[in-house]
């Protein structure tokens, strides 16, 4: 039996994976085009079909997660408006990158390499700082909370305190007490646009850490103000390959169901889950994506195929690992007590 | 739906826009079914 031209096993199995990466996209703002195009490839779609169906997929789930962000107060739009401009800049620059790196015959290589130093770093960085400010019971001692306190100069790893001590006019207040030089706001914009454009990826893996440890943002505006950002890319990205005939709805239709539910679940989470567990499970997921992308590029080089199942197979068990972890850990809070009424979704 | 007989980037904007209305219709059902069970869910959660 079919509905919408696929088996019900596959519409099944596309809201189920959507329920999953909808709980990664609503915690972290991140995730959609990481996991969706890859397993899109190894169920044999083509590649034009993958990419534009999994780049329509993170629009639509951005939206739904953005909206549930936005009802909690997570949402900054002067912040947001300052993205897309400086990440659209960006993203034009990154690919004109690209074009002349394709010209030396060199993109492949320098592009995978960037991606997986810079899944890498950015896990290894933001997991050593979830450590770092987490007790020795398990639990997320008081300094971090001063850490993430509005304003506070010692936020992150004090990248955030140097980049607000620049007195750069305009300076533009932001939520969370924040105030910094608006140059500085679309510099970062624009170098998080350059490895979107480069990569070719949606970037929510760089928007977050970037806005939570470099303009010091406290971290669920930051997931909520990255995803406002990924609605507006992800939206004139899908026109653009469906153009081409990469969207296809029966594929992005499915995806979505499950991903609305998933991403309300994401969102509520991090209203209950402290800020220290957010980083440590984000920073765990990029390091295993880095993990897997370089198996995967090892297994393209050397030829072999079972390399390239092994890839598939980390991505998708890290997502329920840790799409798992962020509903038990929200559970365990809301035993605890923590969270407010919000947390009811 | 008549979407096959559409062409260019008229075709292209109906796509995103279905995919649009698909997520916001989503977002308001999923958030009704929230607010009639949310709260007994929650209540079940932290009490058991």
């Amino acid at each position: 039996m079919a509905l919408f031209g696929l088996p019900l096993a596959t519409l099944a199995l596309f809201v189920g994976f959507g329920v999953l990466i909808g709980v990664l996209f609503g915690f972290f703002g991140m995730g959609g085009s990481f996991l969706v195009t890859p397993a899109l490839l190894v169920l044999d779609y083509p590649t034009t079909v993958a990419v534009g169906s999994g780049l329509a997929f993170v629009f639509g789930t951005a939206v739904i997660a953005t909206l549930r962000h936005r009802d909690l107060g997570q949402v900054d739009y002067k912040l947001g408006a300052l993205l897309i401009v400086g990440t659209t800049v960006g993203i034009e620059v990154g690919k004109d990158l690209v074009l002349w790196l394709e010209g030396l015959g060199l993109s492949g290589v320098v592009i995978n390499v960037t991606y997986v130093v810079l899944l890498g770093g950015v896990g290894a960085v933001v997991t050593l700082d979830a450590l770092r400010h987490r007790g020795g019971d398990g639990t997320d001692v008081a300094g971090d909370q001063a850490a993430d306190a509005p304003g506070s100069a010692d936020r992150g790893l004090g990248l955030a305190g140097v980049v607000q001590s620049f007195e750069l006019p305009p300076m533009v207040r932001l939520r969370g007490g924040v105030r910094v030089s608006l140059w500085l706001v679309l510099l970062i914009a624009f170098a998080t646009g350059l490895l979107s454009g480069f990569l070719g990826v949606g970037g929510g893996f760089v928007r977050m850490p970037a806005l939570s440890y470099l303009v010091g943002v406290p971290v669920p505006i930051a997931v909520g103000t990255g995803l406002f950002g990924i609605v507006f890319s992800g939206g004139i990205g899908s026109f653009l390959w469906a153009l081409d005939g990469g969207v296809k709805l029966s594929i992005v239709a499915p995806l979505l169901a499950g991903s609305a539910l998933g991403a309300r679940v994401g969102s509520a989470a991090t209203d209950v889950v402290e800020a220290t567990a957010v980083k440590r499970y984000y920073g765990v997921m990029l390091l295993l994506g880095a993990v897997a992308i370089a198996v995967k590029q090892v297994g393209g080089a050397l030829h072999l195929p079972a390399l390239r199942t092994a890839a598939m197979a980390i991505i998708l068990g890290e997502a329920l690992l840790v799409a798992g972890a962020v509903v038990a850990t929200s559970v365990r809070a809301l035993r605890s007590g923590a969270g407010g009424a919000s947390t009811t979704d | 739906m008549g979407l096959v007989s559409l062409a260019g980037p008229t075709h292209a904007a109906v796509l995103v826009g279905v995919v649009l209305v698909e997520a916001m219709v989503l977002y308001v059902a999923y958030g009704a079914v929230i607010a009639r069970v949310g709260g007994a869910v929650t209540d079940a959660l932290r009490n058991r």
